[in-house]
């Protein structure tokens, strides 16, 4: 592998054999949870998933709910096209997972915390119950209440969605609710729940770990910390690679890309894509384009066309369906796009589909239908050629 | 009792008859019979106090949970657009010459059913298949032959 | 209170209020599909979206509650956008052939479409050719997913009201659909035919089957004699179809148009429930004798009614162990067509093939009853054609008639007195109401110690009904129930229905009688009345048929001259052999799931 010039971090997949993810805990716990929650504030923590809600709030909001009954839960349904961070993480730092749950459960007062994986995972969960069983043997033997649960999913990429998650592990179809209420006040069986990214919570215990400071340090006023990064498409080392927040796309596709970048998709089917000439000015990070991790290169020999019909069909598919602007939009813009390019609909046609995506913006329940607008305007505006001819 | 009522009544006595545990049983039942029969659905839905139409509008919001008649291995190959970058419809080829028939069918013998699947999650190690639960990246159309090969020669 | 502005107009309203209701009492009308009065909020169709100041998303108002300083604008340029493009998505999945569905002018879709000016349509037609088949298997009720907008309420009515779930939501994104079990055919599952889907349906994915032109044909047939029965409910609630106020009692004007229309006779329902009191009450009593003197354990205790054909078969599927509970009572539908095709026949001389029997019902179950094989008693099908309220209300249009200016008319006789406690049979508790009027009179030779006979306890919304009533100062015959204390039940929408049952069948009650009915307010709120329906709706049709009652001079069933006349001519007495044999019914176990 080439010597990458962008800084490379090494804190979702390091170990520290002095401070291992159980110290981590035992150490934390010693502080009040208050205390730790101000940690999370003042490190600038963001969600890892693709929203980046600030994980500190969620934790406070969930730990000020009165009840006596909250979870947590570990959001594992990575289902984004482009994203395959998580799986490495659960399948390499599980320990790390589960201590950063721990802690959560400790700050909000939670006895019980489930990671749901993703049925494309199943292969997982054989290691992975392992892991947990081991980790709640340890918790038992510090006479913790809080136990650690695994749960699957079966093909369903809005299971992402927090609220279409609990909604499936309550054994039901997963359609996303109404907010609010919010998880921190209703989630899981309609409890205060937190409900975080794999990836926000091995930072977590790694911010208990080093210190809000260090983690800080790294990244940008908007973005602080790392962010580890699914890397594909059209690159000659694709993979998984932590990296810190805020760099500039141009320094990206230098380090990635096979020298012949058109553009990049940020933040997966549900995300933008940056064409060439915007490579210069576009800053990865929450300040410019967010991304829960996938970076998909394309080099000029790939139809955008395809792409844009590709997502479109996953988002048809993958839609919940109950909401009006979001199943029926979907299949507008597939076919849509298909009758523009067959000639049965004008090339004008285009402007009308982007007015529904701005209205599906706005008007669909949650974030699957919400986002469609991204991949569709930002491909349709920069390769109208491609998707009309 | 037969042997799917049986199944049902020791993954109920396992997860329990409340509704949240609607999703593992079904998972437990898929995991041993591929797909959920009328007649799974139906004693589910008595053991959890669930309709029926109940039962079938939750599983069948889900991809991997069949209410269709699946064979003994199911292969899917991803389809979104980083396998198909890097040549799914290839690989979809040679299965459907392999087991002659086409996506979404299943083989006289019941062995085997291709279907395609929404991201599996490989994108770096397109393209990507599973065989059940087993994940198979970077496949070509040759490995793709041999993988299957192996099943078939498994005595299943 | 929350203070907040809707189009820059402050008002103040109860914590939890919605941004819909708060902006209907400024009379801001925010369209709706999903939403609806009597079910949970589902916030699906995002037609009632509305933008709320400093807020990236626009809300849909029926789930979202009000909050302090909120700042609400219903008709924003981004709101209209959104709900023309809501509108506009709505009517490309969905099977726009307006001029020929059943619910032309009668669908919220085609209103809002008509509100926006939708014209040629802006999107690609995604209505698929084989949601266009309809499913007509089931007698009762027509299916059609080329009209479904998916705003699931019908899964919901099902769910909620009626604790069936017949219908599901099944898959997802373009293949999500309302689908029966596996699909199978509505005539083929648990549907119970009550049609409460049909009434909250914004379209015409769920109607009626409806049998206009076979009646219309009986009509014009000059071989036919055609007679029809109207039911208690539809006197309170055919006028909202007619541009009537709901709440009005328009039992006159009915009767005239039916007379217009070309109906041989007119006659009632009301008698035969009139009839079903001294069956049915005959029976309890004869229960109560055989369960406390006779220590006979295979009688069964609570007996239950069996009017509502839709609870009927809700037990068939659900309760199957307790059939023998049910009253053997046919419904007053079919003992009227019992009667009619036999005792009637022959008084009027008109041969029973020549007959044809229609009757106007608030209920789609009723179509289904009819169907029934154990309904043919007069060795004809005792009632041929079961018409909801809405289709009288059409076929009265379609008649030319002028339904406001109608002078009342009268029912024909015979088959066409009737007294209050047959009217009452409409609402919730009627039948219990009307059964205690009579068995205590009989029993006791009182009247029913209650003010002017209402029987309040047993009246009124609330899911699940008691009262008990001690039994005083008995004649000789009826000695043994003498301080007995007589406890009955009323549950009305089969979510309440199965409660109770659950909870008899746990062993947790001592009723002797319950009265149940499928449809929430019972039959004035049945699958055959005028849509809209809502609590509102249902209470000011209930203060009708009350107010029905008190109108009548006759208030007893045992009072009813005609039911005198028919036991002396035909019947003998009640529970006697000819009544068996036409009166009278069984039940058969049907399939869980």
């Amino acid at each position: 592998m080439e010597q990458l010039q962008l800084k490379k971090v090494d804190i979702i997949f390091g170990w520290d054999e002095k401070l291992t993810p159980i110290d981590v805990y035992d150490k934390t716990i010693k502080k009040s949870p208050d205390s730790v929650i101000l940690d999370m504030i003042d490190s600038g923590l963001k969600g890892r998933g693709g929203a980046g809600f600030p994980t500190g709030l969620k934790w406070k909001f969930t730990r000020n709910e009165d009840s006596a009954e909250k979870y947590v839960i570990c959001n594992a349904d990575e289902g984004e096209p482009g994203t395959f961070k998580d799986r490495e993480i659960l399948d390499r730092v599980p320990e790390k997972v589960l201590a950063g749950m721990a802690i959560c459960a400790y700050v909000i007062g939670a006895k019980e915390g489930y990671i749901y994986v993703r049925g494309e995972y199943n292969f997982l969960l054989k290691g992975l119950q392992k892991k947990v069983d081991i980790f709640n043997k340890q918790l038992q033997e510090r006479k913790v209440d809080f136990t650690i649960y695994l749960r699957s999913g079966s093909g369903a990429y809005v299971c992402g969605e927090e609220s279409a998650l609990f909604e499936s592990m309550e054994g039901k179809r997963g359609e996303p609710r109404n907010k609010p209420p919010y998880p921190t006040v209703a989630g899981y069986n309609s409890k205060p729940t937190v409900i975080n990214n794999v990836e926000t919570l091995v930072y977590t215990s790694e911010i208990c770990r080093m210190g809000p400071e260090k983690f800080k340090a790294l990244g940008t006023f908007d973005s602080r910390g790392s962010k580890v990064f699914s890397v594909s498409g059209d690159t000659p080392i694709a993979g998984i690679y932590e990296l810190e927040l805020g760099m500039q796309l141009k320094d990206f596709v230098e380090e990635f890309a096979d020298g012949d970048a058109k553009a990049v998709q940020i933040g997966g089917a549900s995300g933008h894509c940056v064409p060439r000439k915007k490579f210069n000015e576009t800053v990865i990070g929450f300040e410019g384009i967010p991304t829960g991790g996938s970076m998909m290169i394309f080099n000029s020999t790939r139809s955008m066309y395809n792409v844009l019909h590709d997502y479109l069909e996953f988002f048809t598919e993958e839609s919940c369906g109950q909401c009006t602007p979001c199943r029926v939009g979907c299949q507008q813009l597939l076919k849509g796009i298909e009758a523009v390019k067959k000639g049965e609909k004008p090339p004008s046609y285009l402007e009308d589909l982007k007015k529904l995506t701005l209205t599906m913006k706005i008007a669909a329940k949650c974030g699957l239908g919400q986002s469609v607008a991204n991949p569709f305007i930002s491909i349709v505006d920069n390769f109208k050629e491609e998707i009309i001819y | 009792m037969t042997n799917t009522e049986n199944l049902i009544l020791d993954l109920v006595e396992k997860h329990g008859r409340e509704r949240n545990s609607l999703m593992p049983i079904l998972q437990g039942v898929v995991s041993q019979e591929k797909f959920l029969s009328e007649e799974a659905m139906i004693a589910i839905a008595r053991e959890l106090d669930l309709s029926a139409a109940d039962v079938y509008g939750t599983a069948s919001f889900y991809t991997f949970l069949d209410t269709v008649p699946r064979g003994k291995n199911i292969i899917r190959v991803c389809k979104t657009i980083s396998c198909h970058m890097r040549n799914k419809d290839e690989i979809i080829g040679v299965l459907e010459d392999q087991l002659k028939i086409k996506v979404g069918e299943t083989t006289h013998d019941k062995r085997f059913t291709l279907l395609t699947a929404n991201c599996l999650g490989w994108c770096h190690k397109g393209p990507v298949m599973l065989v059940n639960d087993e994940v198979y990246p970077e496949v070509t159309p040759q490995k793709a032959i041999e993988i299957v090969e192996e099943f078939m020669k498994k005595n299943n | 209170m929350v203070n907040l502005k809707i189009n820059n107009i402050a008002i103040s309203v109860e914590e939890g209020t919605t941004v819909l209701d708060a902006a209907k009492r400024l009379n801001f009308r925010i369209p709706t599909l999903c939403n609806h009065p009597d079910l949970s909020v589902a916030g699906n169709c995002r037609v009632c979206v509305v933008e709320i100041k400093g807020a990236r998303l626009l809300a849909a108002s029926c789930a979202t509650p009000v909050s302090e300083g909120m700042e609400v604008f219903t008709n924003s340029e981004k709101v209209r956008i959104a709900r023309k493009h809501v509108v506009e998505l709505l009517l490309s999945e969905h099977n726009s052939d307006c001029t020929k569905c059943f619910k032309n002018g009668h669908c919220e879709l085609q209103e809002l479409a008509s509100e926006y000016r939708i014209g040629d349509h802006v999107f690609l037609d995604l209505v698929k050719s084989k949601d266009k088949i309809q499913d007509i298997s089931s007698p009762s009720i027509v299916k059609d997913n080329s009209k479904c907008i998916r705003c699931q309420r019908c899964v919901r009515t099902c769910a909620e009201l009626q604790a069936v779930s017949a219908l599901a939501v099944v898959h997802k994104g373009n293949h999500q659909s309302i689908s029966t079990f596996l699909n199978k055919p509505m005539n083929d599952v648990v549907c119970t035919n009550c049609g409460q889907c049909i009434n909250r349906c914004p379209t015409g994915a769920l109607t009626e089957r409806n049998y206009i032109e076979e009646v219309w044909n009986a009509i014009y047939d000059p071989k036919k004699f055609v007679v029809v029965e109207t039911a208690p409910a539809t006197r309170v609630a055919l006028g909202e179809d007619l541009g009537i106020d709901v709440g009005s009692r328009v039992t006159g004007k009915m009767v005239s148009a039916l007379k217009k229309m070309g109906f041989n006779k007119v006659l009632d329902t009301d008698f035969t429930a009139d009839l079903t009191i001294m069956e049915e009450g005959t029976e309890l009593l004869t229960r109560l004798k055989k369960v406390i003197v006779d220590k006979d354990e295979t009688v069964k205790l609570p007996m239950m009614t069996s009017c509502s054909p839709g609870w009927i078969k809700f037990q068939e599927h659900m309760f199957p162990g307790m059939l023998d509970n049910l009253s053997t009572c046919k419904s007053p539908q079919q003992m009227f067509g019992a009667l009619a095709k036999t005792y009637y026949a022959d008084k009027v001389n008109i041969k029973a093939e020549n007959m044809v029997v229609v009757s106007i019902m608030p209920c789609t179950a009723k179509k289904f009853e009819c169907n029934r094989p154990e309904m043919r008693d007069s060795g004809f099908k005792d009632v041929d054609y079961v018409l909801t309220t809405r289709e009288l209300a059409m076929m009265v249009k379609q008649a030319g008639i002028d339904f406001d200016k109608l002078e009342d008319d009268h029912y024909d006789s015979i088959l066409g007195e009737s007294t209050g406690a047959a009217v009452i049979f409409g609402a919730t508790g009627g039948v219990m109401e009307a059964a205690l009027r009579t068995a205590y009179e009989l029993v006791t030779g009182h009247e029913v110690p209650f003010t002017n006979l209402n029987i309040k306890p047993v009246r009124g919304i609330e899911g699940v009904k008691e009262a008990s009533i001690k039994i005083k100062n008995t004649v000789p015959a009826w000695s043994f129930l003498e301080g007995v204390e007589l406890n009955v039940a009323v549950a009305h929408g089969l979510a309440n229905a199965k409660k109770l049952m659950e909870s008899i069948e746990k062993g947790e009650t001592n009723y002797h009688f319950i009265e149940i009915m499928g449809c929430p307010g019972g039959c004035i709120g049945g699958g055959g009345q005028p849509i809209p329906t809502s609590p509102e709706i249902r209470r000011k049709r209930t203060d009708a048929i009350y107010a029905e009652d008190m109108g009548m001079t006759l208030r007893k069933s045992h009072e009813n001259p005609e039911v005198t006349e028919v036991y002396k001519d035909y019947l003998g007495a009640p529970l006697g052999h000819k009544s068996h044999e036409l009166l009278h019914t069984h039940y058969k176990a049907r399939k869980r799931y």
